[in-house]
């Protein structure tokens, strides 16, 4: 489906969702408030994207990017949906149950970037080993074992 | 291996007997050396080039260079990629299961140091020398299979003058010079000096 189209079909189903949807590069990416997430996740499964591809954070220095790429078999399309969450309390709800393929990268994103998703049934390390300290990309991350790279390189 | 080893210390004292030493030593060192089975560690894109070579267009069958999924099948372990920290450990267990005598070649430059995964990096072993002894190394990212051929050739004269009694193992002739310790270099000699880097 073309992504003018889309944007139609998500605004005419749900109008409190039509100004959030915004269009960048030729790709569609919707940015909720970070309690607005599940249910707009949820409007978006209704909708028809019926395939959560992947779950990845960038850290954005004072608050951490979430982006959920869904995508919809029916429509052969697919869109961002974003939220921004707090470096203090970087708390989200869990999408997991909507699609069950974020079980896995809900604990990668949480290994990684330590962002809690609350309603996830097993958040645990899932790369690094158990008794890991910090979440290592992070920008702020430091370890003992990490080399800096000198300006000379 | 404890009955070979006795039998080479016996035979290294009893009169005459380094002539039959020499001779035990020749046909064992050439028997190992051209039967050098590998253990392919490859956890990265150096083991896309492990398996080329194992295949018909370099056909390292040939050598004698047999890749074995068991590690106690095997003479060489042949790590092929970057070995992270969670990683290690598995590849010091399978090192432990293969029967002497065993041999390591490290191929490519993360198994030798880290590769491009040296500098900012919090999960990569800087080389696989830090827990293994590694007899072999082929720069390269990633090496081509004839660079592995060529560590094979080298590790066979590595091999060749080897003795089953301690002591007795011929030096042996590098096409290229090499140092004995390849950590001792320049930059170690400066660090014992005391020189800040």
């Amino acid at each position: 489906m073309n992504i003018n189209k889309l944007r139609e079909h998500l605004c005419a189903t749900y109008p409190d969702l039509c100004p959030l949807f915004s269009i960048e590069f030729g790709d569609g990416s919707l940015t909720v408030a970070p309690e607005r997430l599940h249910s707009a996740a949820s409007d978006m499964r209704d909708l028809g994207f019926d395939f959560l591809g992947m779950v990845t954070a960038v850290d954005r220095g004072e608050t951490f990017e979430l982006v959920y790429r869904i995508q919809s078999r029916k429509m052969s399309a697919g869109i961002f949906l974003k939220a921004y969450v707090s470096r203090e309390e970087p708390y989200i709800s869990s999408v997991y149950d909507l699609w069950p393929a974020a079980d896995w990268q809900e604990r990668e994103v949480y290994d990684m970037f330590g962002i809690i998703f609350e309603g996830h049934p097993d958040l645990r390390r899932i790369l690094l080993t158990d008794d890991w300290v910090g979440y290592p990309l992070r920008k702020d991350y430091e370890d003992e074992r990490m080399i800096r790279r000198p300006d000379y390189i | 291996m404890a009955l070979v080893d006795d039998l080479g210390k016996a035979l290294d004292r009893s009169p005459g007997g380094s002539i039959i030493l020499t001779s035990v030593d020749a046909i064992l060192d050439w028997s190992r050396g051209k039967s050098l089975w590998t253990m392919p560690m490859g956890t990265a894109c150096c083991a896309m080039e492990l398996i080329a070579a194992s295949f018909s267009k370099f056909d390292f069958d040939r050598h004698g260079t047999i890749p074995r999924p068991d590690p106690r099948h095997t003479d060489v372990m042949v790590v092929a990629g970057t070995i992270t920290h969670k990683m290690a450990p598995a590849v010091k267990l399978l090192y432990a299961q293969m029967p002497e005598p065993k041999w390591v070649i490290a191929m490519g430059n993360c198994a030798i140091s880290g590769g491009i995964f040296y500098y900012d990096t919090y999960s990569v072993v800087r080389g696989v020398d830090e827990f293994l002894p590694v007899d072999v190394y082929i720069a390269g990212c990633p090496p081509r299979p004839e660079a592995l051929q060529d560590a094979i050739f080298q590790l066979r004269k590595k091999v060749a003058g080897e003795s089953i009694a301690s002591g007795r193992e011929r030096k042996v002739e590098y096409l290229l010079p090499r140092p004995e310790d390849p950590r001792k270099g320049d930059l170690a000699a400066e660090a014992e000096d005391g020189e800040d880097r």
